[in-house]
């Protein structure tokens, strides 16, 4: 059994710039993020495609990025966590986050906040069955979970109102 | 084969599987679609889940819906797809019961052409299919139920990410509102394969729809399943598990096949 294959060549664009990297096709995207371009906010947490702190967006649509192979992603687009802020301004969604205190620890926060970003694009304003079922795919050891519905709302609510006056302004 | 991963991928994590190579099938085109065609739905295999949960020719068989807008999470959900949850014929897995009960077909391609097969037959047993080695899934059929049609798949699991506990995938097709021509009922996570609970089915065929009939039907489905005790629940629990299941996925067809819109899914505690 050959212990190393040889490196293939992905094109992926991350958070708006294209990159291309060397991989062994073994790896994971959550690895590709994390080690070859050190975007390190993307969380690893239990590695058994459970707890959702790898969420990414790839083409728009999250996914767990511990469970997609690099190479699965090559041609796609992706956005992380690093890539909310734009312009030194946070997402409307992770100033929901702080604001209703929707974290404690923070690790599994970068997967809700992209999972919430992922659920708010396609359903601006969710019920409340809509936000739970929108982010079971997340595990939070912490909060019990109540702040971080409160922070979806408002994340949403936030979102409708900017929207409401015509954009975020630049 | 890699379709989308969600289970192969957890599998090679853990050694389970070690494939020596992987042919990446998201690239194949014209692999997912759902079109209606004559008396068909048409699912390509590479179709994701989200795909079928999303799509308003699927939405016209709600058992379609009721399955797909409740696989695992919203992440696995875009990327798994309903060929590949055929092919690997998990025990626990969502679409098998349901396409027994709505008596589709697998058409599957490799070096001896296409061939389609019922779903029924197309499982053999747990992790095994007719697939050899170099077949692929291509489509699922699904016959379009007819008028007075209706089905109901409920699926019990402890939290989103994991696999049922137990699911019951029921059909009928009704004469009037009380009257029942044919049925089926599906049991999945209760057997090798799902279980396809004949019985069952024949407390509601050619009967009558009362409360007695009711309760005939769970009580052979609970006689029909065949749990193992595991860390999701033991064998009485899951038993009794599937007697409420099969009793309000049978009141769901029930009510779907009278016109009523009834939404029903994956239940799991904080939904």
């Amino acid at each position: 059994m050959s212990a190393v294959s040889a490196r293939v060549r992905v094109r992926i664009t991350v958070n708006g710039t294209p990159r291309e990297v060397e991989i062994e096709p073994r790896r994971l995207l959550v690895e590709l993020l994390r080690e070859d371009l050190d975007l390190t906010g993307t969380h690893i947490g239990c590695d058994t495609t459970f707890c959702g702190a790898c969420t990414v967006l790839l083409n728009g649509r999250s996914i767990k990025s511990c469970t997609v192979l690099a190479v699965q992603a090559d041609g796609g687009e992706v956005s992380t966590v690093e890539g909310l802020e734009k312009d030194g301004k946070l997402d409307p969604v992770q100033e929901a986050f702080a604001e209703c205190h929707g974290l404690q620890c923070g690790y599994c926060t970068p997967g809700f906040l992209m999972s919430t970003r992922a659920l708010l694009s396609r359903t601006p304003n969710p019920s409340e069955e809509e936000i739970r079922k929108g982010i079971a795919g997340n595990t939070c050891r912490c909060t019990g979970y109540q702040n971080i519905f409160k922070a979806v709302r408002a994340a949403a609510r936030g979102a409708l109102h900017h929207t409401a006056q015509g954009g975020t302004g630049n | 084969m890699l379709a989308g991963g969600q289970s192969l991928i957890p599998l090679m994590k853990l050694r389970l599987s070690r494939p020596s190579a992987l042919v990446d099938l998201n690239h194949v085109p014209h692999s997912a679609y759902i079109e209606p065609h004559n008396e068909y739905l048409r699912i390509g295999a590479m179709t994701r889940h989200a795909a079928i949960e999303d799509s308003p020719a699927a939405a016209r068989i709600p058992i379609l819906h009721d399955c797909a807008a409740g696989i695992a999470d919203a992440q696995v959900r875009n990327m798994g797809t309903i060929g590949g949850s055929v092919a690997e014929a998990d025990p626990n897995g969502d679409w098998a019961p349901v396409l027994m009960a709505l008596g589709a077909e697998v058409e599957s391609i490799g070096p001896g052409g296409r061939r389609t097969v019922p779903i029924s037959q197309f499982i053999t047993d747990a992790f095994t299919t007719v697939l050899g080695r170099a077949d692929l899934v291509r489509e699922i059929r699904v016959p379009t139920p007819g008028a007075r049609c209706a089905g109901a798949y409920i699926a019990f699991k402890r939290c989103a990410p994991v696999y049922p506990t137990a699911s019951v995938a029921v059909q009928v097709k009704m004469v009037d509102e009380d009257f029942c021509e044919d049925a089926s009922v599906v049991l999945g996570c209760v057997g090798l394969t799902p279980v396809i609970a004949g019985e069952a089915a024949g407390a509601l065929r050619g009967q009558a729809i009362t409360p007695h009939a009711i309760e005939r039907t769970a009580e052979a489905a609970m006689a029909a399943a065949d749990p193992q005790a595991d860390l999701r629940g033991s064998v009485d629990y899951k038993r009794l598990l599937i007697g409420a299941l099969t009793r309000r996925a049978l009141l769901a067809a029930l009510a779907r096949a009278r016109g009523d819109h009834v939404e029903v899914s994956h239940e799991y505690v904080g939904r």
